[in-house]
């Protein structure tokens, strides 16, 4: 992974220093809760319904063992033992003290960490796919260019008071793990005919209020010229996006008014004229980058690894192997995704006790190095085949080895009402009363791949118009109503969810959930994700059987 | 109420020669900021006055369309309705680098000191603070970082173009 030279680690010093001090004006007096809340709000510090919470970025989603264990410090010293991973691959924390936030931010310095743009209306941090540099799918590893795009970005001149906040995401995949197309900017890894390497730019995407997918303006952007090319964007975008209603402030609706080919002609004119290549990325500076995400060393030995046929055979590990590990790309390894959706735990959520085992682990077991995935769970990266069995044993000793990624109960939600000042809607009690209904493995695995995504509000923090299925949080006169949509995705085949019909009580979300499943069961046809069916036979049926029973049952 | 006029090398302006003049007002005999409005409709009399003349530019206001009249501009003065806004850092930035604007840049408006670190890199060389702004503080902050990834009016290189030197 990338590690700091000391020009890094001085930013991030006199980064501590500053909020430092801009944390003792406020509490003295000299900056007025108006002028502090952009400050705090671009070190990720928002103020909740209980107390302050505090996003502390993990840089495209890659932690050492060293930061993890950093992170349940924290979580220790600062807040009430736990965190909380969010899908963009971030950390926050729900009980902070506002005074001790700069030392939260001193600790984080120390393993090379900080809560830089996190929030608030600037560039925020890049995101990427959790298998990069190890799925076989892989067209080249993002990472090099998510770090390049990470120091760009900090502390930009120019970018620090964009009209909205802005959030890049990079894959090099030829399937999409990392909602590209619901990005600000989405950037593909691709090859043209001459075989170089460079991005398929989209952009404007975004959820929100008025969720759209983004539009491709390049298709082929040559690797060099990254950070010109995304300087003309944000260019265009700094000067020429909305800053009269903050619900029309986002890129994608500039993008939408003047129309794709219009804002691509403007970006390429603006990158015409642009006054200086300085930006433009050398060979070797790729080259010096990529080499801290060269692969590890992995065990040429490992090519012969075999599972322990007496473990192979045991039904529970066979089911935490199909649904929780992954093939990789050396032979002999796989990728293992650690599942922070076991029933009754809120979705994401980890106690420092966990993160301080899996710092262990992943020390163990994947050469000390763990990524925080867009679905809210960990993975270990690089495990050895002949590791699952002992690796599972320590998992499941302490609930993390629930073999249900993937599937249905792998829900992606946001802290929803019990945390968030905005929320509608407690995510996570509904999250608990559908893992409650949906227990059953076997049931869920029949029912394939699924994303549930649940948003406590309609800033859509849980990404509820991508999901397969999509439910979000609505208040009816101080009570809780939930509106479910179906057929979202935010993977390569980006579409928004349509809403199903009026909103349902909370009591009876499972319920409708199991009633659109049961449509799903009886019509799809072989090999149909539920996504498929419901794209093959519309809203419709869905909609009859649901409100038909709710009315039968009323 | 406009506060200290602070240089980005570092120092209190103590004699500020220029005079902000409202579009009904009469201009002063020295050096006068002009709206963008009052410059276009008096471009001519204004070069022919023979002191130095600036143009105060608001957000929606296009540095294009001064582009062509900056060599009689000894001043462009950027306007801040609030601190969060951010056109006129582009517009300092392009006012040096599309146009090689050579003149004064001045922030005006609400000028905090947690801007001046980014203002300072985007080209603007006088900062007119909001009354209420402790100089001091705001003199530090010019030197917040001393490490920038980005190329900038302090630094012309990005720093991965210095790394290996420095």
């Amino acid at each position: 992974m990338y590690r700091y030279d000391r020009h890094d680690q001085r930013v991030v010093d006199e980064r501590v220093a500053q909020f430092r001090d801009q944390t003792r004006r406020f509490l003295a007096g000299q900056l007025s809760e108006e002028e502090f809340r952009p400050l705090r709000l671009r070190n990720g510090l928002y103020i909740q319904r209980h107390a302050p919470m505090l996003r502390v970025a993990i840089p495209y989603g890659l932690l050492s063992a060293r930061q993890l264990r950093m992170l349940a410090r924290i979580a220790r010293t600062y807040d009430r033992g736990y965190g909380h991973f969010t899908t963009r691959q971030n950390i926050q924390y729900n009980w902070p003290a506002l005074e001790r936030v700069p030392d939260i931010l001193a600790d984080l310095a120390t393993v090379q960490m900080h809560a830089i743009q996190t929030s608030g209306n600037c560039i925020r941090n890049v995101t990427s796919d959790q298998l990069a540099g190890i799925s076989p799918d892989e067209l080249a590893d993002p990472r090099p260019y998510c770090e390049i795009i990470r120091q760009w970005s900090t502390f930009h001149p120019e970018f620090s008071y964009l009209p909205r906040k802005f959030k890049i995401a990079v894959t090099g995949a030829q399937r999409d793990r990392t909602a590209a197309q619901i990005h600000d900017i989405g950037l593909q890894i691709v090859a043209n005919a001459a075989g170089e390497r460079g991005f398929r730019v989209y952009v404007g995407g975004g959820l929100g209020r008025a969720p759209m997918i983004g539009e491709v303006i390049r298709e082929f952007l040559p690797e060099a010229d990254l950070l010109t090319y995304l300087e003309a964007i944000l260019r265009i975008y700094n000067r020429n996006g909305r800053r009269d209603n903050i619900h029309k402030a986002r890129i994608k609706i500039l993008l939408k008014a003047w129309g794709r080919e219009a804002f691509a002609e403007a970006v390429e004119a603006e990158w015409a004229r642009r006054d200086s290549d300085a930006l433009r990325l050398p060979n070797d500076e790729i080259a010096r980058i990529a080499a801290h995400f060269a692969p590890p060393a992995y065990a040429p030995e490992a090519a012969a690894d075999r599972l322990d046929p007496a473990v192979e055979t045991d039904p529970d590990f066979a089911r935490w192997y199909a649904r929780n590990t992954l093939p990789h790309k050396v032979p002999g390894y796989r990728a293992v995704h650690i599942s922070l959706k076991s029933p009754g735990r809120p979705p994401g959520d980890a106690t420092a006790d966990e993160m301080d085992l899996v710092a262990d682990l992943a020390e163990r077991y994947s050469f000390g190095e763990l990524r925080v995935t867009h679905h809210q769970n960990l993975l270990l990266a690089d495990v050895r085949l002949a590791d699952l069995p002992v690796l599972w044993q320590a998992l499941r000793a302490r609930d993390l080895a629930y073999p249900n990624v993937g599937t249905l109960t792998d829900m992606i939600a946001c802290p929803g009402l019990d945390f968030c000042s905005l929320a509608n809607a407690g995510s996570i009690d509904v999250a608990r009363q559908i893992q409650s209904r949906f227990e059953d493995l076997d049931y869920l695995y029949d029912l394939g791949e699924l994303r549930l995504n649940m948003s406590g509000c309609m800033n859509a923090c849980g990404h509820h118009h991508v999901g397969h299925i999509g439910i979000l949080g609505v208040d009816k006169k101080g009570e809780e109503w939930y509106q479910i949509q179906i057929g979202g995705s935010s993977a390569n085949d980006a579409s928004l969810g349509k809403v199903l019909g009026p909103s349902v009580p909370k009591e009876q979300v499972a319920e409708v959930i199991g009633r659109l499943l049961g449509v799903y069961l009886e019509l799809r046809e072989e090999g149909e994700r539920f996504l498929d069916t419901c794209r093959r036979v519309g809203i419709e049926p869905f909609r009859d059987r649901v409100y038909a029973e709710l009315e039968a049952a009323a | 109420m406009s506060g200290a006029v602070l240089h980005v090398e570092g120092r209190v302006l103590e004699a500020d020669p220029w005079v902000q003049v409202a579009d009904d007002a009469a201009l002063p005999d020295g050096p006068a900021l002009v709206s963008r409005v009052r410059w276009q409709a008096m471009r001519e009399a204004l070069i022919a006055r023979g002191a130095p003349v600036g143009v105060v530019l608001t957000p929606g206001d296009a540095v294009e369309e001064i582009a062509a009249d900056l060599p009689h501009l000894a001043c462009v003065a950027l306007y801040f309705p609030g601190p969060g806004e951010g056109r006129p850092y582009s517009a300092a930035r392009l006012l040096r680098g599309r146009y090689g604007y050579r003149g004064e840049i001045r922030a005006v408006g609400e000028v905090l000191i947690d801007q001046v670190h980014f203002l300072k890199r985007s080209g603007f060389d006088v900062l007119a603070l909001r009354a209420d702004q402790d100089v001091p503080a705001a003199l530090a902050a010019l030197e917040t970082f001393s490490v920038h990834y980005q190329p900038g009016a302090d630094e012309p290189l990005p720093l991965f173009r210095r790394r290996a030197a420095s």
